[in-house]
């Protein structure tokens, strides 16, 4: 069995790990850490009663990487509570995405994650609105290169992330779930009329065929598939979740069609049912088959999807798996501007690097309070623009 | 057999082949490095280490190797990473055995939130030890040095482990980094200091390493209890002093002072309050190291106090 498939198979079915061996418990656990998962299994083990089972030196690792997790969960409570009493009075609804929306609403991919940036969707004409209130209670541009700005808010799907100052919490501010400029173009306005409020306050989340689409379009129509393992397995807890209500699958089916998002969604069952064998009903199958590419690219994008979300150890990771991750990177350039858009944005960012132009950074003030002004970005490499 | 058994030359073959197992307190550490330089510094920092075989399992895996294309022969580089993690940026090959210390430093306190860690230096004598919070250059190695060297046992010089369950010090004991002129200063002040290369031009000066005493390294397996806490700082200016300190400045400090205070939440509340409250708490300045050391012995046994219901 190679790694992933003892991986995915200790994610699955977390009782297959009582019978590994302490060598492949050493590669478990490193491949876990770095594909973000430890925490996941370690909640997991700790649901099934496994923990006392896992061999002595290895239930430290697992301990830890829960501690890790819970603290992420505590930090991403804290700041919705935060952007609660920062936002809550605007009267704009909030869509929380991806890890915010699960933890708030509670769903299965919540479990033992990491918190990356907050990811909160409003609509297009309160952008600004919300952007200056944000500015206002000490959120911090975070790159502040003027062609990175440009970037992202002529043609991409989301501001520059902010920062925190004092919290260093980053925040992606977002008005639809892919750029603009993208070969896709979901409809906003319908995933706000049917997003459901949770909690208290402005908030809400995605329907939940729009969440699996979201998830869908992220991993395989915006993103380089690095994590995507992690994504893969929340979109595999999102369909089982939701797969038990017997008319979400038609409401799947009906929404992809709708938003104009068949292609990512016929992907995600693709590998989701490949992958971690994710239940999903046949005519479900069926229904996206019509949807997939030709035989050769589909044959392509198989063979690069499996060696791209192989876990991967240093000095194991073959040539094999970087250059089919390279392969999606470049993909998801290609799908996400038109070709002379994305030969201008290739030019300008190699020229940048060759140049070093990031020395030339300077601070920028945000809109109102003229006095004031941003502190120097943190760490600038941060949100360069892929 | 002992890491010091094997010739340079086995060791920096096994080093550059399937890499090297130790054990550093609780953790086994797999090195694997192609690099001259690193197999003499761990054969003399871990000269009195039982030199593991090939293990099933190991707590850190990490890489110390040559960095980047054309820089391998024009001011080469090396890098540390740690399976697909590179915490620190690329660093002088020269240095490459420094910074390993530092590496598997941020190794500990990234990765071992089973434990409390404290930024602090642990000492320990007569069954009860002494924790020595500081930060970077405030002398707290080199008073811990000192006192290693004059009969107490080195639990650790950088990272104190507290067991959330049972509040013991959980040893690390590992090459003691000593800085600029503490490293004069140790030389000095005793003749059995084991002290190996100087590597210059680090971020923080030169920098060098002394080997921990035997008995430590035998004794890695002794949890001890916790008795005192001193925050030391090196201050010539004036004479060699301490002072109590109140339970609640204590705790700030220490609490500030802790590594993962703040991932462990609740709990790390919990741990931190059950050391201030069984350890008697000093801030300590010392112009002299053979005074500080000599203060050290007169410390006298804590009371301890609860404050208020505690939580088992």
């Amino acid at each position: 069995m190679n790694d992933r498939d003892v991986l995915l198979d200790a994610l699955r079915e977390p009782a297959a790990v009582t019978a590994l061996s302490l060598e492949q418990w050493d590669r478990l656990v490193r491949q876990c850490r770095g594909a973000k998962l430890l925490g996941r299994l370690a909640v997991l083990l700790d649901q099934r009663q496994l923990l006392d089972q896992v061999p002595a030196q290895v239930r430290p690792h697992l301990d830890s990487a829960r501690a890790i997790a819970d603290r992420h969960q505590r930090v991403l409570r804290w700041e919705v509570t935060c952007l609660r009493r920062v936002l809550g009075g605007l009267g704009i609804p909030i869509v929380l995405l991806k890890g915010a929306a699960y933890q708030m609403a509670d769903l299965p991919p919540a479990r033992g994650r990491l918190l990356g940036d907050i990811d909160i969707m409003v609509p297009k004409t309160e952008v600004q609105r919300v952007e200056r209130v944000l500015l206002e209670h000490g959120w911090q541009p975070l790159n502040v290169h003027p062609y990175d700005q440009r970037y992202y808010r002529t043609w991409m799907h989301e501001l520059p992330p902010l920062m925190h100052r004092d919290r260093q919490t980053v925040l992606d501010l977002h008005h639809t779930i892919l750029p603009e400029t993208g070969r896709l173009h979901p409809d906003p306005q319908k995933l706000f009329e049917a997003a459901r409020r949770v909690g208290e306050g402005p908030f809400f989340v995605l329907a939940p065929a729009d969440m699996v689409l979201h998830s869908a379009a992220h991993l395989f129509q915006d993103g380089d598939l690095a994590g995507g393992l992690r994504d893969l397995i929340d979109l595999d807890d999102l369909l089982r979740h939701f797969g038990q209500e017997a008319s979400f699958w038609g409401e799947l089916l009906d929404r992809a069609k709708q938003q104009d998002l068949c292609r990512p969604l016929y992907y995600a069952l693709r590998f989701a049912g490949r992958c971690l064998r994710t239940p999903i009903p046949e005519p479900m199958i069926a229904g996206a088959a019509a949807w997939g590419p030709g035989r050769h690219v589909r044959w392509l994008m198989d063979a690069l999807v499996s060696r791209a979300l192989e876990p991967g150890l240093p000095g194991t990771t073959g040539l094999g798996t970087s250059v089919a991750r390279w392969v999606l990177y470049a993909r998801s350039h290609w799908l996400r501007m038109p070709p002379w858009l994305l030969a201008c944005h290739l030019t300008r960012k190699a020229l940048r690097r060759w140049f070093q132009y990031e020395d030339e950074l300077k601070p920028i003030a945000p809109p109102v309070l003229p006095d004031a002004s941003a502190e120097t970005p943190l760490d600038p490499s941060r949100a360069a623009p892929k | 057999m002992n890491v010091g058994a094997l010739s340079l030359a086995e060791l920096y073959r096994r080093l550059r082949t399937d890499g090297v197992y130790l054990r550093a307190g609780p953790f086994v550490c797999h090195i694997f490095s192609p690099l001259g330089d690193v197999a003499e510094a761990l054969r003399f920092g871990y000269h009195d280490y039982p030199q593991l075989d090939r293990t099933a399992f190991a707590d850190f895996h990490v890489q110390i190797v040559p960095y980047g294309g054309l820089r391998r022969w024009v001011f080469p580089q090396a890098i540390f990473t740690m399976d697909t993690w590179r915490p620190i940026k690329p660093f002088p090959r020269a240095l490459a055995a420094a910074w390993m210390e530092w590496g598997l430093n941020w190794c500990v306190a990234a990765h071992a939130h089973q434990y409390l860690m404290i930024h602090a230096a642990v000492v320990e004598r007569g069954g009860r030890a002494v924790i020595l919070p500081a930060g970077s250059g405030a002398g707290k190695s080199t008073l811990c040095a000192g006192l290693v060297l004059s009969g107490w046992r080195l639990l650790s010089d950088e990272l104190a482990l507290v067991r959330p369950e049972d509040g013991l010090l959980v040893p690390l004991p590992r090459p003691v980094s000593l800085k600029n002129e503490s490293i004069g200063v140790i030389e000095q002040f005793s003749a059995q200091a084991k002290i190996g290369r100087r590597w210059g031009g680090t971020s923080k000066g030169t920098v060098a390493h002394m080997r921990p005493p035997v008995e430590s390294v035998h004794r890695a397996d002794e949890p001890a209890r916790p008795a005192w806490i001193v925050f030391p700082s090196y201050d010539p200016t004036g004479p060699t002093r301490s002072r109590r300190c109140s339970k609640g400045s204590a705790f700030m400090e220490l609490a500030s002072r802790s590594v993962n205070y703040r991932v462990l939440g609740a709990r790390g509340f919990d741990v931190v309050t059950r050391l201030i409250d069984r350890c008697d708490c000093y801030e300590f300045r010392y112009a002299q190291l053979g005074e500080a050391v000599a203060r050290f012995d007169t410390l006298p046994s804590p009371q301890e106090t609860t404050s208020g219901p505690t939580s088992p």
